[in-house]
């Protein structure tokens, strides 16, 4: 199409500028604001600046103390536990509300509802809540005790070992509504005859449900699973609400490292090395992703 | 034709009033859609319940008990008198913090978004097309990798710890989605449209505003939706952007709760928590489909 109009090329130039005009917000933010601050941080991460930047060049020193830092390790141990843990969860839990709500049942519209409403929540209405329901001296452990299970603990908000797994629950809690949705929307994107097809040769539904229509929905299990990697990546609102990163530092992650380390501890470039760690691991997952997109979208195009 | 059609019809219904009846499977379904419902309402109930319990009460340990003496002291508490590390004026100065940095953060993002969109679906300016592509990447950039460099240019313009700063910081977070929401409803309308309006002699701006924005209006809802229930709920940006005058209201609720020292007033905290929690949830229950649409054009074709 633009090799065609190249004939009236003269006579737009001055008018492709306007265009240009209001793409500059966009420019801006993009060169400014996205590649600007990443190769800053990037260099940052690359000197011994503490609270005040400094423009020596110490190479890898930051990131090698970064990874003898105990609790940067633990920090990264946690996000592991914690990003399996919260993206299975959800996609089991969303999968399986999304096929039992696509079975014609009544009241639909009040459970969609329901499964989704923690997700207009914020993460830290979600902490602040399951921190109070998960309080040994008055939440649900005193609640059962009460109903006569008087051992019953359940403290592993409390626990150093445990209190990871809090964070999941509530994040679970928050999330898996909206995978719920999206799934739903693939599932009745599906065409009916698969169904007719799969009952005139006798199959089973949830053989159909595991051999047919799972692998029909892996563009949305794609989305979704990157939609939920970035939010674990990213968690941070939740932690500082629901645990502070404690006990001690035993729910630490490795957002709420780098943020302690930029204002509470001042260590600047120790910070930046955990950022662009952060961004490694984050672009490692989704370059791919992005790769896969846009060759089948010129594929697409191409035929 | 229209014949079979009907018999479809009335095959399909009756598989369904089939499928309605009792039989163990159903009850399967119902009894784990039942269970999965208590899971995720059981938060909201005993928020509800603590916040209209007195203290003597939730030291009885009966998380689930309806309250005995209900009281709406500690709503009055939670919105008026509460401390929020700064001074005791309860939550509701964090509230009207947060109307004013939602009602521009949401209007701004919107209509630069949707002059990305016009501009990228139908002028197509060299080049541009790469911009798009970095700032769809940078979606994915963690906030973390980008909150120094802002702070540190906020502070030489001027903008750090205001409510402009803040609002130019949502802005530049919010500006992939909002961008590719308006990309993608632009792409969806006919060329033909838009060479006609050309024909005509519109230019630019004028197409921009007096064709395209009004066709925008469904669009323009759900990224309205998706901006003010995001920068409501936003934490991490409010606490480094905002400044001590300006914090939005879940930073002021998580200052309250987490830093308060002595005993702690959990019928207080989940009031608060709940007024917090308000606008969000308001708007989810009442825009409902709206909502999910924003979802799904946002992460879908994301």
């Amino acid at each position: 199409m633009s090799r065609k109009n190249r004939s009236s090329n003269r006579t737009s130039r001055l008018r492709g500028l306007t265009p240009w005009a209001a793409l500059l917000p966009m420019a801006f933010t993009v060169l400014l604001g996205y590649l600007g601050a990443v190769l800053w941080t990037l260099r940052v991460s690359l000197s011994s600046s503490r609270t005040f930047p400094k423009d020596d060049f110490v190479g890898l020193a930051q990131f090698e103390r970064l990874f003898g830092n105990e609790r940067w390790l633990l920090s990264l141990e946690n996000l592991a536990v914690y990003g399996l843990l919260f993206i299975g969860a959800c996609m089991v839990i969303g999968f399986l509300l999304a096929v039992f709500i696509d079975q014609k049942v009544r009241g639909e519209g009040l459970l969609r509802t329901i499964f989704l409403y923690p997700y207009a929540m914020s993460f830290v209405a979600t902490g602040l809540v399951w921190q109070w329901v998960l309080n040994p001296t008055d939440g649900i452990q005193q609640a059962v005790r009460q109903m006569g299970f008087e051992n019953f603990t359940f403290d592993w908000i409390i626990d150093q070992d445990m209190v990871i797994y809090t964070v999941v629950i509530a994040s679970v809690w928050q999330a898996s509504g909206l995978v719920m949705a999206l799934l739903l929307a693939g599932l009745r994107g599906i065409d009916e005859d698969i169904w007719k097809a799969a009952r005139i040769d006798g199959i089973k539904p949830w053989r159909v449900y595991l051999s047919i229509v799972l692998p029909m929905l892996g563009a949305s299990f794609a989305t979704v699973f990157v939609l939920l990697f970035t939010a674990a990546v990213k968690v941070f609102d939740a932690v500082a609400a629901m645990t502070q990163g404690g006990p001690g530092t035993a729910s630490d992650v490795p957002a709420k490292f780098i943020m302690d380390h930029l204002f509470g501890r001042a260590n600047v470039a120790l910070a930046s090395a955990g950022a662009i760690v952060l961004l490694l691991t984050v672009l490692a997952l989704v370059a791919p992703f992005f790769y896969a997109r846009s060759r089948k979208a010129a594929k697409g195009k191409g035929a | 034709m229209s014949h079979s059609a009907v018999m479809m019809k009335t095959q399909a219904e009756r598989r369904a009033q089939a499928r309605g009846r009792f039989n163990p499977a159903r009850w399967g379904i119902y009894a784990f859609l039942l269970t999965a419902a208590l899971f995720f309402l059981a938060p909201l109930y005993i928020m509800l319940v603590t916040s209209f319990k007195t203290m003597e009460e939730i030291r009885l340990g009966q998380l689930f008990a309806l309250p005995m003496n209900a009281t709406l002291e500690p709503w009055r508490a939670a919105w008026s008198e509460v401390c929020t590390g700064v001074s005791c004026e309860g939550i509701s100065a964090g509230f009207w913090n947060s109307v004013a940095i939602v009602v521009p953060s949401t209007i701004l993002p919107v209509l630069i978004g949707a002059l990305n969109g016009y501009a990228l679906s139908f002028w197509r300016p060299r080049g541009a097309h790469v911009l798009f592509g970095i700032l769809m990447l940078g979606a994915f950039i963690p906030v973390q990798v980008m909150i120094y460099p802002l702070v540190k240019v906020m502070a030489a313009v001027g903008l750090y710890s205001s409510l402009p700063g803040i609002v130019a910081v949502h802005l530049i977070f919010s500006m992939p989605v909002m961008t590719l929401l308006f990309r993608n409803y632009y792409s969806a309308i006919p060329p033909e449209l838009f060479k006609a309006a050309r024909i005509d002699g519109g230019g630019f701006w004028r197409i921009f505003v007096q064709l395209m924005l009004p066709m925008s209006t469904p669009i323009i809802v759900v990224a309205a939706i998706m901006q003010v229930t995001g920068v409501w709920n936003d934490y991490i940006l409010g606490l480094v952007f905002a400044g001590r005058e300006h914090l939005p209201m879940t930073v002021q609720l998580n200052n309250v709760i987490n830093t308060t020292t002595g005993e702690r007033l959990y019928n207080v905290n989940m009031a608060a928590t709940i007024l917090t929690s308000m606008v969000p949830l308001l708007v989810y229950f009442v825009s409902g489909r709206w909502f999910v649409r924003g979802i799904a054009a946002g992460a879908v074709k994301g």
